[in-house]
């Protein structure tokens, strides 16, 4: 894989792009499409073709287990008709990016759009390339490029008889310029995308040759270990070095931040265990006596506040609530998660006082250049970042750099000597971005006949947005990511229809800092959706499945996907002895998604046997990686559902290791079905959008089977016997 | 300095016997397949093989290896990716991102060297690293395919 071959990653970085805001907001003068001087090889900024035929795929989106690396070259590949045999990928540097006029556009790698997002600009890439190359084989035969046809990689000249290879072509090919207005392929066409072909990255991953952002090793490199202060918000006061300076390997005890006390080694062990005996004096600030009892009073409050930020509005719910014949009223409550990538934070770097290099596993190439550029103290064209494959991602290494900030501090103690800092589990789980708190009230209004004619819907809780990207905050919808799942329309569209509905967010923000965790705030909105509308089902004695499809016909998509696992799951028909069904379905992330769980419960003991899932993501670019998306999001939800929350004490998390922040093993793992059903016209994520159906379907099929309806989680706490 | 005999070569290192012996093969010896994940044992990241034992090298420290002892690690399990289990990994693809899978592989080879026909049942009981991505369902059939069972 030429990819991880860090000692290739030289991309001759001289240009002098002006203006560069951080966060990259930039507006683009032109893009330069055409083969660079310094890119030998290439034919435009995506395809290099080799004269051994090799075809190096440029791929700016992150791989970090989802797939994107393969489905992105597929894509390409497909387009350019070369053979697949040959293709290989690289990442593209983001001060190459910046330098080439940002011609790769976005390099971030999260909400589930790697490939819906990029999927036009990137098969145009490929088409492009082809035109090109066939282009210069037909000049040099003096034929029309149109009486050309290409295979494989091998281009045709029928009427002659005249072949030539795409190896052949490259040189020539890359000093023409870039086509536009290229037309592609029907998908309904496809040979390579849309084929369940093996991921391009797996043997070095079975081999462990494949190095990750924690093996990284530089000549002369120094390694780091980090503390920050236990408490979000407090800051460091004091440390007493003496009592380490003399400890094997140690080299150096660095202040990080306002926050943060690094000790540099020769050895990571060195200096963790260093780090450990070092005695530090922490200013724990005004957050120290938070706790997980005061944050839920605080959200509880908001349960019935008189101000909210509207979401979603149809009708007049509290009215219809108000007059109607019955009401049905349930709170819900989701805890905080920490998104406990298997690869601990971590990032290196070398710095000179003109020059930072990066290398890390980030979801967000260019966030990381920014990060690294200003902890620097150099603008962004003196600096890069060269990206490895993320041991996990899940939203932590997309919006947050401050792995990437700290060792750029660090490494610039030791001009010119490379420094790898990695953190500790501990520091890891009490240093998250962690999924938000929130409670929901919902209150169901019924008429005579027992139909469901209002809904309303009061969120309380934290919001992503507002610490992260407060700028997004609007005056009267507040943050929009909040509704996800209960928007009007989009990519997270509530996919039931009342004719009173009032979706609501009185937003309370603890001082835990939140972020994106894979599936956002999808997850817990869906586990209220579906538990409650479950429970009103129940509650006026209708099937669940009938009660659901009544109120989704404007949905015809996801009645699609429910109808697909109820019929695969055999709802309807009785479960084996003792296992009980629950259903739950969805839209996020542009996809529909939808589960069917069975379950039983023995002397309160829960065993998940089955889940049939069903997902119609638009385009299915290949389908064994969506199902391999699909299953683990199961894991993901139900390893939340089952054990996860993150509790505040004293100001801060609790769960420092696996052993308290528990993930699901191999023994509680169902099988999974996964019905694949793209119905086409639309572009829709994979990698989160079946989270949220995981823990509902779960939840609901727990009811089926014991009458216990489960409305705070995690799961442990709750006695099924 | 000690010595220790880490896929088949003898070596001698120099580290604090306290050192675990992840951080010996990761940082001394270069090996980096061997991951950190959790430093308690708990998410099988480090596994490799002492004596043919699954061990979490993370929790065992220098002191405690003897020059004797046979240390396997995933770049030692085969040369070129060709044990059975590696095969089916790759059939399969198995990984996502992949930072758990050596662990995995070398719990699943351990478990198969001693167990060449597990059940479900015997996979579960072994089986306890942690994945995030998700990858159970694949491992299982992964062991199933490496031990010639039918899925």
């Amino acid at each position: 894989m030429s990819s991880f071959d860090i000692s290739r990653r030289n991309f001759v970085v001289g240009g002098t792009t002006a203006g560069l805001a951080l966060g990259f907001n930039l507006q683009l003068a032109s893009r330069r499409a055409q083969a660079q001087p310094g890119f030998p090889d290439e034919i435009n900024a995506w395809v290099v073709v080799k004269p051994d035929e090799t075809v190096v795929i440029r791929i700016a989106r992150s791989e970090m287990g989802q797939g994107t690396l393969t489905g992105l070259a597929q894509l390409v590949a497909e387009e350019l008709e070369c053979d697949w045999a040959n293709v290989t990928t690289e990442y593209p540097t983001p001060a190459t990016n910046l330098e080439r006029g940002r011609i790769w556009q976005s390099f971030s790698t999260g909400g589930s759009r790697g490939i819906r997002e990029s999927q036009k600009y990137v098969r145009e890439g490929g088409a492009a390339a082809r035109e090109m190359l066939i282009a210069a084989a037909a000049e040099t035969w003096g034929a029309p490029a149109g009486e050309c046809k290409v295979e494989k990689g091998v281009i045709t000249h029928s009427a002659s008889g005249r072949q030539t290879t795409y190896g052949k072509v490259a040189e020539a090919a890359g000093r023409r310029e870039v086509p536009k207005n290229v037309t592609l392929k029907d998908p309904k066409e496809w040979t390579i995308a849309g084929k369940s072909l093996k991921r391009l990255d797996t043997k070095p991953k079975v081999t462990g040759a494949l190095v990750y952002g924690a093996d990284i090793k530089l000549p002369g490199m120094l390694n780091a270990a980090i503390k920050q202060c236990p408490v979000f918000g407090g800051t460091l006061v004091s440390f007493d070095e003496s009592k380490i300076v003399s400890m094997p390997g140690v080299k150096k005890v660095v202040r990080v931040d306002e926050n943060a006390v690094a000790v540099v080694a020769d050895k990571w062990w060195q200096a963790k265990t260093a780090l450990d005996a070092l005695p530090i004096t922490w200013n724990e600030g005004k957050n120290k006596d938070v706790s997980s009892a005061s944050i839920n009073k605080w959200l509880e409050e908001g349960l019935t506040a008189e101000e909210a930020f509207v979401g979603n509005r149809q009708g007049d719910a509290d009215a219809a609530i108000k007059s109607a014949a019955k009401t049905i009223e349930a709170v819900y409550a989701y805890p905080y998660q920490n998104h406990a990538t298997m690869e601990p934070m971590n990032a290196t770097a070398k710095w000179t006082a003109d020059r930072c290099e990066v290398w890390c596993p980030t979801q967000n190439g260019e966030a990381a250049l920014a990060a690294a550029a200003e902890a620097a103290g150099l603008p962004p064209q003196q600096c890069d970042v060269y990206k490895l494959h993320l041991g996990g991602g899940f939203g932590r290494r997309g919006a947050f750099h401050d792995f990437v900030r700290q060792v750029v501090q660090i490494a610039r103690e030791f001009p010119g000597t490379p420094v790898k800092l990695l953190w500790t589990r501990e520091e890891d789980m009490m240093h998250g971005a962690y999924h938000p708190v929130t409670q929901c009230k919902l209150t169901a209004g019924l008429d005579d006949a027992g139909n469901m004619t209002a809904l309303r819907v009061r969120i309380s809780g934290q919001s992503i947005l507002a610490a992260v990207l407060p700028n997004r905050i609007k005056k009267d919808t507040g943050d929009a990511v909040a509704f996800q799942c209960y928007a009007p329309k989009g990519d997270h569209a509530f996919s039931y229809t009342f004719p009173n509905l009032l979706v609501d967010h009185a937003m309370r923000n603890p001082h835990v800092p939140p972020g994106f965790w894979r599936g956002v705030n999808a997850n817990q909105n869906t586990i209220y959706t579906e538990c409650f509308l479950d429970e009103v089902a129940h509650a006026t004695g209708k099937d669940p499945l009938e009660f659901r499809l009544a109120l989704m016909q404007d949905h015809p998509k996801n009645v699609a996907v429910l109808t697909a696992v109820a019929e695969k799951a055999g709802w309807g028909t009785s479960a084996p002895d003792g296992v009980f069904r629950g259903l739950a379905q969805c839209t996020a992330f542009a996809s529909h998604t939808a589960a069917c769980a069975e379950v039983s419960v023995t002397d309160g003991n829960l065993k998940i046997h089955r889940i049939v899932a069903a997902t119609d993501c638009g385009y299915a670019v290949n389908p064994q990686q969506i199902e391999a998306q699909v299953e683990g999001s199961f894991v993901y939800g139900l390893s939340a559902m089952l054990f996860g929350e993150c509790t505040v004490k004293d100001g801060r998390i609790e769960q420092q290791n696996f052993d308290t922040y528990t993930p699901m093993l191999m023994a509680q793992m169902p099988k999974v079905e996964t019905i694949v059903m793209p119905s086409g016209g639309f572009w829709g994520g994979v990698g989160e959008p079946t989270i949220a159906v995981a823990a509902p379907a779960v939840l609901n099929a727990i009811f089926a089977a014991t009458g216990k309806r489960i409305r705070t989680l995690p799961l442990k706490h709750q006695d099924l016997s | 300095m000690a010595k220790i005999k880490v896929n088949g070569e003898t070596v001698e290192v120099d580290a604090d016997g306290a050192t675990p012996l992840l951080w010996v093969l990761r940082e001394d010896l270069g090996l980096t397949g061997a991951k950190y994940g959790c430093g308690i044992a708990y998410c099988g990241a480090c596994t490799v093989h002492v004596n043919g034992e699954p061990q979490r090298s993370c929790v065992v420290p220098l002191d405690a290896i003897t020059d004797t002892d046979e240390i396997v690690t995933i770049e030692g399990l085969s040369k070129d990716g060709s044990h059975p289990v590696q095969k089916a990994w790759i059939d399969l693809d198995v990984p996502q991102c992949g930072y758990c899978q050596t662990g995995m592989i070398m719990s699943a080879a351990a478990l198969l060297a001693r167990n060449p026909k597990p059940t479900d049942q015997d996979i579960d009981a072994a089986m306890t690293n942690i994945c995030r991505c998700g990858t159970y369902n694949r491992v299982r059939a992964g062991i199933h395919k490496a031990a010639g069972n039918k899925a």
